[in-house]
């Protein structure tokens, strides 16, 4: 894949934004952001809950006024210009942002309408709309009855209205299972075939893996990485290992012997027990096993793997994507680039 | 495939600064449309319109009627108007909760970010609310008709008089909604409403003779706004009389719109 990145002469940005910050009360919601999105890509913004991803996209798609820092959208300023902004953006929030008490198609008709189309257009439009997104059974029903993945769609069309060049979706997938998951997946993929430019927020790093042509990692309200998700994959270093103790009440002891016999900063990571860190000398394993062997610690598991996205967010950050270890993401399962190998 | 056909280029696009007076009339009926389709959807909330006007003119004729005027028939020309007043002032509360309930919801998030007049979306709603004046201002002189009320001025007169009481309730819908705006909850908008509408619609000529208070509250009354608009329909559905309390009475609700009209769409813009 051509990096974009370079191939952007400047003109061509959809988003330029340097150091956005916004505060409530005491806390920097975000806290000094810079972006550059090229047209026509796919740009993820990854980070945990509270990283500050929404309030980004509040301030470029013109919800939110920024404290500091500027923001232009194909070179409108979204605090100057924030009316021709909006006429060149489709915005779809974490929650759908549709009326609840109206049918499908009411609810595309307003917006039509609000956007300036005619009637019969606005009737015409919505119909399209409902069956490009296989909603065109349930367009009459009220949308109480309707699905979390429905009512998703519902909302991704609704920004697809005016067929604005630039789609804000902040964590499109979130509280999705994961088939209507793919479903959203591949229409994302369809809109960016059409030139869309999109700027998607998620908290799943396969999902920025999958869809983004360049990730930016947020965390605190500042962006502590950005690249391609092959660039961030080699910052973390080539290849990184893994282990599993028997005993997981001496994992912080375990976790020492490792940092210190590779001389690379160990993580425990949320999988009990699991223990993960950068692996840039591969003859190095041999003293740290000597060391847990040592230290009475039995290894259950080892093996090195290729980096994930979810490596570089534990190492860039030192704890991992997620603050719910529950969450599914962590998993490895999850991960959608298992370019591990055992050793 | 059919509506995801290319799209034009965000830098080519031709866009506007500014929303003309034109649209922005026409994106508020779009959402004044989308009020009435809301109203038709849940018709529950159309209780307190019908229920109230007919109970209260019930109840109030019935128990001061004989106190205030000797009897229920000659009350009936003071009270009406009044509880026409009373009720649909009341009424507009429920327009700044509404507003509250309905912007905590995304779907204002979508209207945000919409190259769309900012005022569009309150003074649609507001609009929209009108129904429910239309409704209250109906029931109420249905029952006053009912109960025997015959008003002089004629049928004409009644109809202006409705008119004038809607749209003074529609400017006074702004200076809830304002409250709406700045409110926490809806349950608050509510609590500070009644707080200003009890003083308000009580403290005037609606129910009682101006003349049986003491002086201190005949002035107060008197300055009431609320009073003006009693008189002002008073005399037109009584003696057909177009005076100067019907002047003032619209020219206080022209104030009403130029004060708090930008004040909530400043905070509504603020919460943005």
């Amino acid at each position: 894949m051509p990096a974009p990145h370079l191939g952007a002469r400047s003109g061509s940005w959809a988003i330029e934004a340097d150091g956005l910050v916004k505060t409530f009360g005491d806390n920097r919601a975000v806290d000094g952001v810079d972006l550059r999105v090229a047209t026509g890509t796919v740009y993820g913004v990854l980070g945990p809950n509270g990283a500050g991803k929404t309030t980004t996209i509040s301030m470029l798609a013109t919800l939110l006024r920024p404290d500091a820092g500027s923001a232009r959208v194909f070179g409108h300023d979204v605090t100057q210009e924030p009316n021709a902004v909006r006429q060149l953006i489709g915005v779809t929030g974490q929650y759908a942002s549709v009326d609840e008490g109206l049918s499908a198609t009411e609810n595309l008709i307003i917006f039509a309408r609000l956007l300036g189309l005619s009637r019969a257009d606005a009737r015409r439009k919505a119909t399209e709309l409902l069956d490009e997104f296989g909603l065109a059974e349930a367009a009459a029903r009220p949308l109480k009855n309707f699905s979390g993945g429905m009512r998703r769609r519902l909302d991704l069309a609704a920004s697809l209205i005016s067929q604005p060049p630039l789609l804000f979706l902040d964590e499109p997938t979130t509280g999705l299972d994961p088939r209507t998951r793919a479903q959203m997946w591949d229409t994302i993929r369809r809109l960016v075939a059409t030139g869309s430019t999109v700027l998607l927020t998620t908290q799943y790093l396969d999902e920025a893996d999958q869809l983004a042509d360049r990730i930016a990692v947020i965390d605190h309200g500042r962006v502590i990485a950005e690249g391609t998700a092959d660039d961030l994959k080699a910052s973390v270093g080539s290849t990184s290992l893994h282990l599993r103790v028997d005993d997981r009440d001496r994992i912080e002891e375990a976790r020492s012997i490792v940092s210190f016999a590779l001389d690379t900063a160990a993580v425990v990571s949320p999988e009990a027990g699991r223990i993960t860190a950068p692996l840039p000398d591969a003859d190095r394993v041999a003293d740290m096993l000597i060391g847990l062997r040592a230290a009475g610690i039995h290894v259950t598991e080892l093996s090195v793997q290729q980096p994930t996205l979810d490596e570089v967010f534990l190492t860039i950050t030192g704890r991992p994507a997620a603050d719910d270890t529950a969450s599914d993401d962590v998993t490895p399962e999850a991960r959608l680039s298992p370019e591990g190998a055992n050793a | 495939m059919s509506t995801l056909t290319q799209i034009a280029p965000g830098v080519s696009r031709r866009v506007t600064s500014h929303t003309t007076l034109g649209d922005t009339v026409r994106q508020s009926l779009t959402m004044a449309y989308r009020g009435l389709l809301k109203i038709r959807r849940t018709p529950e909330q159309l209780f307190d319109v019908t229920l109230q006007p007919i109970i209260f003119t019930l109840m109030f004729t019935y128990i001061f009627g004989g106190a205030i005027s000797g009897d229920v028939a000659s009350y009936l020309p003071v009270i009406i108007p009044g509880i026409l007043v009373q009720t649909v002032i009341t009424t507009s509360v429920v327009t700044g909760t509404q507003l509250r309930e309905d912007m905590d919801k995304g779907v204002f998030d979508r209207f945000r970010s919409l190259p769309i007049a900012r005022i569009a979306p309150l003074a649609g709603a507001l609009l929209a609310d009108t129904v429910r004046y239309t409704i209250a201002t109906t029931l109420t002189f249905t029952m006053g008709y009912i109960m025997g009320f015959r008003p002089e001025g004629g049928i004409g007169a009644v109809l202006l008089a409705g008119l004038i009481v809607i749209v003074s309730a529609w400017a006074i819908s702004w200076i809830f909604a304002f409250f709406g705006m700045i409110a926490r909850t809806a349950s608050s908008v509510q609590g500070i409403s009644m707080l200003i509408l009890f003083p308000l619609t009580f403290l005037s000529n609606a129910f009682v003779p101006v003349d049986t208070m003491p002086g201190w509250l005949q002035w107060f009354v008197n300055m009431n706004p609320v009073s003006h608009l009693v008189t002002a329909v008073r005399s037109l559905v009584n003696d057909g009389v177009v005076g100067g309390d019907l002047v003032v009475s619209l020219v206080g609700a022209a104030v009403i719109v130029a004060i708090f009209a930008p004040l909530t769409v400043r905070a509504y813009m603020r919460k943005a």
